[in-house]
């Protein structure tokens, strides 16, 4: 990892002196501070190297029973019975239970609630739970499964989400219609338009059109989903769960057992990976809970590696057309966008990733009007949800290309087309979207630096070419998703006697760092080393409310908070050392273990004795501190609050292939990342953020797909490959070198400037692939993956074209001359 | 219902346990359920993610995929055992040190696979690092941070080898 310093935006420490009232006195100035911006170890991170770090599937309890789901072996079906009476009697079985023991919906959007804990009396796609049970062990359970007895009566099954969009009504929608005379296989649709697209279209120079398919692609943590219920027998219930989301969990797990919020409690072990894939309540945890209640034992739930490609909720099939238009100089002027969202069974995050296919695109490019269409539908498949990038992740490939086509046909370098389109700092979007820091340009110049683009660009030999892209996302959604006026993050922090600060911490620590980040904070303004601070997490009785790990929003959001917290005890502390030496409190400085006084550093004393100074003048130190984000940041408009940001990250890669035209494999040789995550407060975890994404993103494009048996490859709606081997993720030798070039442009709102990093870095990836491809051969892949077979097709098609080869170069102004290899044609072409 | 049950003696991180398992139990399910050592994994229990790798005589294994029996009078070592009375060994230190365990599922059996190959090649380059990790899989790394980590780890072994010499 290399740090981009040439890249930091100088009016980053003018924009922290102006801070909002809310921070002001929370911070120190960038050069007092000592440890953030530092690569410092993980709190836990010796923990998980050992052994020692406890995963919910190392829970054990006593007594504790084991639970398996039956799940559907049809993709669309009635059921019209449920027999478990054998399973009942089999020795070893203590509970059995079906849809009709917890008949209440839930949905992670509270205005979409269409799933059960198990199925009632339909399922919906192969997998769909109808059963559980709790045994003795795990063999005794799988044995009880083979005696449930379920009568179905087979439905159609919709496993085109175009045809499912055409349905009218003959066949049963896969849920039923909202309204009288509505398509039920419709989840959403959103229209949204912003300036004259249709004028502004008619008025560009040029305009490039094109259809694109991003194919499903699901999170695969290592970790399967776990869940463990435990119920006290008079009215208590505890859950531990592998998820992203404990807060949500925890209210929908009362809502749906009607249980009293109050007697709930979810804990929530360490995460072993979840990219989205654990952000909303499964089948298991009600499940165990349920079991739990019924047996009076401790019943734990397993995922079998099947059951997670199964629970799903992962990147969904888009069909996308864009039309985009551009001045003769290379200017903007139209966005036009069309989108079919393929949603599987149920709508988990849906609503909002409909808004999120379009809400997202209108940075880091200045867009003077832009329209979307999109639609999702629900399809007799596993449901899609979030994953790391919801929902803009797909048509930020689609758009990249396109920007790469547009740059060809105005004739500039794709690099310089985006700089002359950048949208600025400190401005709105098109559709209303606040942006503050923006470190694009920063980031444009670091890759184009690093991956030594203008020798590259078009004068590569033919096979070999780079390409670039751009994107920007979000630092936490502004608004929770059940509407509340509540903070959207808190820490409660106190400090003791012997210089130890505890922090209570509800955020979720699933591997990016949070645990780490409250620490390193703690630490900085509390001025104790990082070993001294403990942080208290993963359990609803005792931590205050974050709302969880996604949308990107923790380190934004926990951070501020963790800084709220800090600042009030660290005033007290500054008031009590102050008063013995009578100096100004502004004087006493907490670092390194010590207090000391700013005017003479030799005036010291350790920390632990102003801490105890604190204590006696002012009591036993506790302090909360919280975050809610600025309200004024979006349009008025219906859905203007969705993709609504305290502050965005912009990101840039170029990525470097190698094309072979006769069998069709792409070879990834380099991805150089540069991402603007606002302030680093940890390089070495920001740049595992960074490389992580890149590393997703390139795994997306070039081998992963989740696809299904059609009725003429076997059973209609079957997953086709569940497993690790079938469906391929990148192991050591497919991943190419990733080089991540940190920037930093100081948001006058993030906790020392800090924006997001886990998400951002993923976007470019795949088209900037998609964009090398073209310099490589001069074939367009408008189609994801871009396996040996898909890229084989694209190449005989421009084979068959004609235009298969080196494309030209742009000529004249800054770029790249028209070099002679660029004529160069395919041998038998 | 109970399943046939057996007495089986196996050496793990240097201790003799003599523990009665399933007879169609796993090593990773030995391991996890009935040794009470839940540091190595069950990402998948195929053999396909290599989370659950344990070094048996010197050799990763997939515990998940190994029948207890074929490591009865074997020497197995796992994530639990590389650490010594000195603290933890240079590998676990080093994936500390430079970010490498993020969520950490992946982290032990990709330990006992860079340790066994360290044991052998301290030395090892990248792409023999990448060599000896490709039946590993991390979700969220890209990789890079573990192959830095690991080549931090052989050169402190190759120093305190030296000397030891």
């Amino acid at each position: 990892m290399k740090q981009a310093k040439d890249h930091q935006h100088t009016s980053g420490l003018d924009a922290c002196e102006a801070l909002s009232d809310q921070h002001k006195d929370t911070r120190k100035s960038k050069s007092e501070q000592r440890l953030i911006g530092t690569a410092m170890r993980k709190v836990e991170g010796l923990d998980k190297s050992t052994g020692r770090a406890v995963y919910t599937d190392d829970v054990v309890l006593p007594g504790m029973l084991h639970g398996k789901i039956l799940r559907s072996p049809h993709a669309h079906a009635r059921i019209a019975s449920i027999d478990t009476s054998r399973a009942e009697a089999l020795e070893g079985v203590h509970g059995v239970v079906t849809g009709r023991d917890m008949p209440t919906t839930y949905g992670i959007i509270p205005w979409t609630p269409d799933e059960y804990p198990l199925c009632v009396d339909r399922v919906r796609y192969i997998g769909d739970g109808v059963a559980a049970v709790a045994a003795v062990d795990e063999d005794t359970a799988i044995r009880a499964l083979s005696l449930i007895e379920v009568e179905y009566e087979p439905l159609h099954a919709f496993l085109d989400p175009h045809e499912a969009l055409e349905a009218d009504g003959s066949t049963p929608y896969i849920h039923d219609p909202r309204k009288d005379g509505r398509n039920g296989n419709v989840t959403k649709v959103v229209h949204l338009e912003f300036g004259d697209v249709d004028d502004a279209m008619d008025a560009s120079d040029t305009v490039v059109e094109g259809d694109y398919f991003f194919e499903g692609t699901t999170h695969t943590p290592i970790e399967p989903h776990c869940a463990i219920g435990h119920w006290d027998g008079v009215g208590r219930l505890t859950v531990w769960s592998a998820t992203q989301v404990p807060h949500y969990l925890h209210r929908e797990l009362a809502r749906v057992l009607e249980i009293d919020q109050a007697s709930v409690r979810v804990l929530q072990p360490l995460v072993g990976g979840a990219f989205g894939g654990k952000s909303e309540p499964f089948d298991l945890e009600f499940c165990v809970a349920k079991l739990a209640m019924i047996t009076g034992r401790p019943v734990k739930i397993l995922y079998t590696r099947e059951e997670v490609f199964y629970a799903h909720r992962g990147r969904h099939p888009f069909h996308m057309t864009y039309r985009t238009g551009a001045t003769a100089d290379g200017k903007l002027t139209s966005v036009d966008a069309r989108i079919l969202l393929d949603g599987g069974a149920y709508a988990s995050f849906g609503l909002v990733t409909t808004y999120y296919s379009g809400q997202l695109l209108c940075a880091p490019y200045e867009m003077p009007a832009y329209r979307f269409d999109s639609t999702r539908v629900y399809t007799n498949k596993p449901a899609c949800g979030p994953k790391r990038g919801h929902g803009s992740v797909q048509p930020r490939f689609a758009f990249e290309v396109q920007m790469d086509k547009l740059a060809e046909r105005v004739g500039l370098d794709p690099i310089e087309f985006r700089r002359r389109n950048f949208i600025g700092e400190n401005t709105r979007t098109v559709n209303e979207l606040r942006v503050t820091s923006n470190g694009f340009l920063d980031c444009l110049e670091a890759v184009e630096s690093a991956s030594g683009w203008k020798e590259k660009f078009r004068r590569l030999p033919l096979g070999r070419g780079v390409g670039v892209a751009g994107s920007t996302y979000i630092s936490g959604t502004n608004y929770p998703i059940y509407p509340n006026e509540m903070p959207q993050s808190a820490v409660q922090m106190q400090i003791d006697r012997s210089g130890r600060v505890a922090v209570f911490s509800g955020a979720s620590e699933i591997g990016q760092g949070c645990d780490s980040v409250v620490a390193y904070i703690a630490a900085e303004e509390l001025g104790v080393p990082v070993e001294w601070v403990r942080v208290m997490r993963g359990d609803t009785d005792f931590t205050p409310v974050d709302l969880g790990a996604y949308s990107s929003r923790v380190t934004f959001m926990l951070g501020n908070a963790a800084i709220d917290a800090a600042t009030k005890l660290r005033k007290l502390v500054q008031r009590a050392v102050a008063d013995r030496w009578d100096v100004q409190p502004g004087e006493v400085l907490l670092a390194g273990g010590f207090a000391l006084w700013a005017p003479d550093t030799s005036r010291q004393m350790p920390i632990a004795e102003a801490f105890n100074l604190a204590e006696a003048e002012f009591g036993t130190l506790g302090a909360t501190g919280w975050y809610d984000t600025p309200k004024d940041v979006h349009g008025e408009y219906r859905g203007g609050t969705i993709g609504a940001s305290p502050a965005y990250s912009f990101t840039a890669h170029v990525a470097e292939v190698d094309v072979d035209v006769e069998t069709g494999i792409v070879g990834v040789r380099k991805i150089w990342v540069a991402h603007d995550c606002g302030r680093a407060l940890n390089p070495v975890l920001v740049a595992g953020q960074m490389e992580g994404s890149a590393y997703m993103g390139f795994g997306e494009a070039i081998m992963e797909e989740q696809v299904f048996k059609d009725a003429d490859h076997g059973r209609a709606g079957l997953h086709n490959a569940p497993s690790l081997l079938d469906y391929r993720i990148p192991t050591t030798l497919d991943t190419p070198e990733i080089e991540s070039l940190i920037v930093e442009s100081i948001d006058p709102e993030g906790p020392y400037g800090a924006k997001e990093a886990g998400e951002g870095p993923l976007h470019p990836s795949i088209p900037a692939i998609a964009n090398a491809i073209y310099d490589a051969i001069g074939v367009r892949m408008d189609r994801l993956p871009f396996t040996p077979p898909n890229v084989w097709r694209a190449i005989e098609r421009s084979r068959l074209d004609g235009v298969l080869g080196k494309p030209q170069a742009p000529a004249g102004g800054d770029t790249v001359q028209v070099d002679d290899r660029a004529a160069e044609t395919v041998p038998g072409d | 219902m109970s399943n046939r049950s057996e007495i089986v003696r196996l050496t793990v991180n240097g201790d003799l346990k003599e523990v009665g398992v399933p007879t169609h139990y796993t090593l990773l399910e030995t391991l996890r359920y009935v040794v009470g050592l839940t540091g190595s994994k069950q990402g998948c229990d195929k053999g396909d993610c290599g989370a659950c790798t344990v070094i048996m005589d010197g050799r990763p294994t997939l515990s998940c995929i190994t029948p207890v029996w074929e490591a009865v009078g074997s020497d197995v070592v796992t994530v639990e055992g590389l650490a010594g009375p000195d603290g933890p060994h240079p590998l676990q230190d080093e994936f500390d040190l430079n970010g490498a365990a993020q969520c950490g599922f992946c982290t032990p059996g990709i330990l006992c696979s860079a340790a066994a190959l360290l044991e052998r090649n301290p030395a090892a380059t990248r792409g023999e690092i990448q060599e000896a990790l490709s039946g590993n899989l991390c979700r969220c790394t890209g990789y890079a941070k573990i192959y830095d980590a690991v080549e931090a780890a052989g050169a402190r072994l190759a120093t305190r080898a030296g000397d030891e010499r």
